[in-house]
C-alpha cells in the first residue's frame, strides 16, 4: 500500500464520524428544531459501542448498542424541549455536558484497554483495483453505511411525502399545525433520528477509527458536525463534501506536521518552497487550518442567498406551543 | 326578499352550532354562540375585530378546543378535535394569512394537506386542472416565496377545493385582492354555491357581504348578536349592528390653497435593491407631498409598500441623500432620529416590535421614540430622565386619544391593538410633526378607534402638515386621502386627485395596469 492510499484511506476513517452526525442533525434541524446535544450524544455513543463491543466481542452488536443509547438519550432533550418547551440551546448544551460527564463516568475502567475493531469488508476484485479499489471497496462497514445515509436523507427530505413534511414543519410550525400535521411528533422522531446518528457517529470513533475508549474522545467533533451542516445550508451532499474537506485537511496538516524536510528534496523547486512555506508556520496554526479551510470553503459556496433561504429551516430553535 | 334567499331558508342544515364557548382566562372570545349553515348557502360571519370570528372558526375546523358547547355536523354531534378531522368531515378553511409554505413550491403546499399520498406530479397537474377550471390560473411549480398574495390565494382555495369538502371557510378573503380579483372570486363562490356548497364568508366589509352573502350571523364581544338577511339591510344598519351604537364618520374639509403650499416631503427617484430574496425592489419612485395635504398610497400587499416606508423612515437608509428631502433638506442618508429631528414622524406598521416595545411602559415607550426630539424636556443633565414629565406626557396622549387601558402606564403588550395603535398614532400626533407618514394606520383596529385615527391625520394635514398614508384598505383611503398614488410591484404612479379616483381606476392600476399619468393639481400644469 502506498503512501498516498494510505493517507486517502486515513482521510474516509476521520471523516465518517462527522458525516454521520452532521446528516443525523440535518435531520433535527430540518424539522425546526436546534439540539447542541451531538457532543454529547456521540460520547454515549462512543463508550456504549466500546463497552458493549468489548463484553460481548462483537463490534456489530456494540454500533447497535451505540445507535439506541444515542436515541434513547435525544429522547431526554425531546421531552425537555419539545414538550416542556424549554429553551433549545440551553437543553442542548445540557445534553452536551450531561453526555461528557456521564461517559466518563461509564468509561472509567474502560480506559487503557484494548478494543474490538470493526473489520474491514473486502468487496472480491474491486478492491484490489490500484488505489481507488482499497479506498472505495475495501472500508470498514460504517464508511458504506455514511455514504449509503448521505443518498437516503437526501431522497427521503426531496423525494418523499413524509420528507416534504419533515421540511414544512421546519419552515412553518404554526402552518403545519393548522394542516393537521403533529409538529411535535414529528420532531420527537427527527429528534431521535439525529441521537441514533450521533450515537453511531461516537462509535465509529471507539470501534473503527480508534478502537479505545479515552475520556471526551471525541475532542469537538460534535460541534464540527453542527457548524457543518449551517455551513452547508442544510444540504446533504454539500455536508459530505464539507466533512471530506475538513477530514482531508485535518489528516495533510497532520502529515505536513510529521515530515521531514530533507524526504522532500526530490521535489521540483516551487513546489519545495511551497512545502517549506507551509511547514515553517507555527503548528497551532497548522491545527486550526481544518476549521479555517472549511468555514471559507462552505461560506464560498453558500454565497447564493436565495438557495440559502430556500434552504434554512425558518422556525429553526424556536418553541412551538400550539394553542388549544 | 329575492327567490334564492327563501330556497336557502327551507334548505337542509349542514352545520349547526349550538352554545359554543372558548375562554381564554379571564376573557369570554365566544359566549354561547349560535349558528346554521345551510347546504348551499353563502353565510357571512359578520362582526370588528376581536369579535370572536376567528375564535369561532378556530373551533370549527379544530385548532383550537371549545370550553362547552355542541357542533353539529348534517345533524350529528361530532367533537372537531384537530383539523385532520374537520378535513375527514368535509370542512375546508382559507386562512386570512400565514399558512403557506413559502420555501416550498406551490405543488408542494398543496400535497401536504392533501393524505392521498400521490406523487407530486401527478398532484400537481390536478391542481393546474382545476385552476384552470375555475378561472384562477396557477403555475404548480412557483415558489410560494415568488409569489404575489393575490396568488397565495389562489394556492390556498385551489388546495381547499382539492380536498372536496361540504364547507368552505373563508377568512377575509378580500383583504388582500385588488377590485377586480375580489371580483374573480366572488364569481368562483358563486359558482360553489351553485354546486351545492356552502361557504362561511368571514368579513367586515360590508358592501361584499352584501352583495353575495345570503344570510348573516353578527358576532360582537363574544355573542351573537343579531341574524340577518345583509340584502335587505343598509351598510349602516350592519355597520351598526357590528359596533353596537353608531360610528362617527370621518369629516374631510376642503383643501384649498394646495398649488401654493410648500413641498414637505419629496421622494425623488428612490430606487432600493431587494433586501431579501422574497422582498421587492423600489424603482425609481417620486413623489410630492405639500402643506396641508393627505396623500394615500394603495396597493395590494406586497407589492413594495413595506420596503417604501423603510426607505423613508430611515429604517433602511439611501446611498443618494436627495432621494428623500424633509422640508427641504436631503434626508437619505440619515437615520430615524436624524429625520425625526427634521420634523418627520413614522408609524410602522408592526405595532409590536417595530411601533412599540411590547414589554415596556407606554411611558418608557414615548421616551425610545421622542428622547432625541424633545430632548430638553424629557432628558435632565448628564443624560439622567425626567420621569415625572414622561410620564405626564403620556398621559397627555392617553387622554387625547382616548387610550382604554387596566392600569394607569401598562406595558405596551398589554393594550388590545387598537388601543395600542391610538397611542402610538398619538404619541407621534403630539410632536405636531410638519411630515407624518404612516404604514396601516388602522389595520386591526375597530371602527370607533379607526375613525378617531383617521379624523386625526385629516386634522393634523389641514393644521399644516403633509401626511402620507399607506393602506391596504381602499375604503379608508377614499376617506381621507385627497389623492391616491398606487404601488404596483415596486413602482409608484402619480397621484390621482380624489375627486378624480373611482374604485375601479384604483384597482386597475393595484392589478398592474399601466400608470395613466393623472396630472397632480399644480405639478404639471
Amino acid at each position: 500500500m502506498g503512501m498516498l492510499e494510505a493517507i486517502l484511506l486515513t482521510i474516509a476513517t476521520a471523516s465518517t464520524p462527522l458525516l454521520i452526525a452532521a446528516l443525523g442533525e440535518l435531520v433535527v434541524e430540518r424539522s425546526g428544531v436546534l439540539n447542541l446535544g451531538t457532543e454529547g450524544m456521540m460520547l454515549m455513543g462512543a463508550v456504549t459501542g466500546f463497552g458493549v463491543a468489548l463484553s460481548t466481542g462483537s463490534p456489530w452488536l456494540g454500533a447497535l448498542a451505540a445507535i439506541l443509547v444515542g436515541a434513547v438519550f435525544s429522547l431526554l432533550f425531546g421531552i425537555l424541549a419539545l414538550s416542556f418547551v424549554t429553551n433549545q440551546v440551553a437543553t442542548g448544551l445540557a445534553l452536551t455536558l450531561l453526555g461528557t460527564g456521564f461517559s466518563g463516568m461509564l468509561g472509567v475502567g474502560f480506559v487503557g484497554q484494548p478494543g474490538v475493531r470493526m473489520t474491514n469488508i473486502y468487496i472480491p476484485g474491486l478492491s484490489d483495483l490500484p488505489l481507488v479499489g482499497r479506498l472505495l471497496f475495501g472500508q470498514d462497514p460504517l464508511f458504506y453505511l455514511s455514504i449509503v445515509l448521505v443518498i437516503a436523507v437526501s431522497w427521503f427530505l426531496f423525494r418523499t411525502r413524509a420528507g416534504l413534511t419533515l421540511r414544512a414543519v421546519g419552515d412553518n410550525h404554526g402552518s403545519a399545525h393548522a394542516l393537521g400535521i403533529s409538529v411535535i411528533g414529528i420532531r420527537y422522531l427527527a429528534v431521535m433520528f439525529g441521537g441514533a446518528c450521533a450515537g453511531l457517529a461516537g462509535a465509529q470513533l471507539s470501534l473503527v477509527y480508534t478502537p479505545q475508549w479515552v475520556e471526551n474522545m471525541t475532542a469537538g467533533r460534535g460541534w464540527i458536525a453542527l457548524a457543518l451542516v449551517v455551513f452547508a445550508s442544510w444540504r446533504p451532499w454539500r455536508v459530505l463534501a464539507g466533512a471530506y474537506l475538513f477530514g482531508a485537511i485535518t489528516i495533510a496538516q497532520l502529515h505536513i506536521q510529521a515530515i521531514n524536510l530533507g524526504d522532500l528534496s526530490f521535489l521540483p523547486g516551487p513546489l519545495y518552497a511551497l512545502a517549506a512555506g507551509v511547514k515553517s508556520l507555527p503548528s497551532q496554526f497548522l491545527s486550526a487550518l481544518p476549521y479555517l479551510a472549511t468555514v471559507l470553503v462552505l461560506v464560498l459556496i453558500s454565497r447564493n442567498k436565495r438557495l440559502t433561504m430556500m434552504n434554512t429551516p425558518a422556525s429553526l430553535g424556536s418553541a412551538f406551543v400550539p394553542d388549544r | 326578499m329575492g327567490g334564492t334567499v327563501s330556497a336557502h331558508h327551507d334548505a337542509e342544515t349542514l352545520l349547526e352550532v349550538r352554545g359554543l364557548t372558548k375562554i381564554f382566562g379571564t376573557l369570554k372570545a365566544c359566549d354561547n354562540v349560535d349558528l346554521n349553515i345551510a347546504k348551499g348557502e353563502i353565510h357571512a360571519l359578520l362582526g370588528e375585530n376581536g369579535a370572536g370570528k376567528s375564535t369561532l372558526v378556530k373551533m370549527l375546523f379544530g385548532s383550537l378546543e371549545p370550553y362547552s358547547g355542541q357542533i353539529l355536523w348534517q345533524g350529528q354531534p361530532v367533537a372537531i378535535t384537530s383539523p385532520g378531522v374537520a378535513k375527514k368531515l368535509g370542512i375546508g378553511m382559507v386562512f386570512q394569512h400565514f399558512s403557506l409554505f413559502e420555501a416550498l413550491s406551490a405543488a408542494e403546499n398543496i400535497a401536504l394537506s392533501l393524505d392521498d399520498g400521490a406523487p407530486i406530479g401527478q398532484i400537481a397537474a390536478k391542481a393546474r386542472a382545476l385552476s384552470y377550471s375555475y378561472g384562477l390560473p396557477l403555475d404548480p411549480d412557483s415558489l410560494v416565496g415568488d409569489l404575489s398574495v393575490g396568488e397565495r390565494q389562489r394556492i390556498e382555495i385551489i388546495r381547499c377545493l382539492l380536498q372536496t369538502p361540504q364547507l368552505i371557510i373563508l377568512d377575509e378573503p378580500t383583504s388582500v385582492l385588488t377590485p377586480q380579483e375580489a371580483d374573480k372570486l366572488f364569481e368562483t363562490l358563486e359558482r360553489l354555491r351553485a354546486e351545492g356548497k356552502s361557504i362561511l364568508y368571514i368579513s367586515h366589509r360590508l358592501e361584499e357581504v352584501k352583495r353575495i352573502c345570503d344570510r348573516a350571523t353578527v358576532l360582537r364581544h363574544g355573542k351573537v348578536v343579531g341574524h340577518c338577511n345583509p340584502r335587505e339591510e343598509t351598510a349602516a344598519s350592519l355597520a351598526r349592528m357590528m359596533v353596537g351604537s353608531e360610528v362617527k364618520s370621518v369629516v374631510r374639509a376642503p383643501l384649498e390653497g394646495i398649488a401654493q403650499a410648500q413641498t414637505l416631503l419629496e421622494i425623488n427617484g428612490l430606487s432600493r435593491k431587494p433586501a431579501t430574496p422574497f422582498s421587492v425592489p423600489l424603482t425609481n419612485i417620486r413623489l410630492a407631498v405639500r402643506a396641508g395635504e393627505v396623500i394615500g398610497i394603495a396597493g395590494v400587499a406586497g407589492n413594495g409598500q413595506g420596503e417604501f416606508f423603510e426607505a423613508i423612515s430611515g429604517e433602511a437608509r439611501q446611498s443618494d441623500a436627495a432621494a428623500v428631502r424633509i422640508r427641504g433638506k436631503d434626508a437619505g442618508r440619515l437615520d430615524i432620529t436624524g429625520r425625526r429631528l427634521l420634523g418627520a414622524a413614522f408609524v410602522p406598521e408592526e405595532r409590536l416590535g417595530h411601533g412599540a416595545a411590547p414589554r415596556m411602559k407606554l411611558s418608557e415607550n414615548l421616551l425610545l421614540s421622542r428622547h432625541a426630539t424633545d430632548g430638553k424636556a424629557f432628558v435632565g443633565t448628564g443624560g439622567v430622565t425626567k420621569s415625572a414629565s414622561i410620564y405626564n406626557a403620556a398621559q397627555r396622549i392617553i387622554e387625547v386619544m382616548d387610550v382604554r387601558k387596566s392600569a394607569p402606564d401598562p406595558e405596551a403588550a398589554a393594550l388590545s391593538g387598537g388601543n395600542l395603535q391610538k397611542f402610538i398614532v398619538g404619541r407621534e400626533l403630539d410632536r405636531s410633526p410638519a411630515v407624518m407618514v404612516v404604514n396601516q394606520p388602522t389595520w386591526g383596529v375597530d371602527a370607533g378607534a379607526a375613525a378617531h385615527i383617521r379624523q386625526a391625520l385629516i386634522e393634523l394635514a389641514r393644521a399644516g402638515s403633509a401626511v402620507l398614508v399607506i393602506s391596504q384598505d381602499l375604503d379608508e383611503l377614499f376617506e381621507i386621502s385627497d389623492a391616491i398614488a398606487v404601488m404596483h410591484n415596486g413602482t409608484l404612479s402619480a397621484p390621482m386627485p380624489a375627486a378624480e379616483a373611482t374604485l375601479e381606476k384604483i384597482g386597475l392600476l393595484m392589478g398592474g395596469a399601466e400608470p395613466g399619468h393623472a396630472p397632480h393639481e399644480g405639478e404639471a400644469a
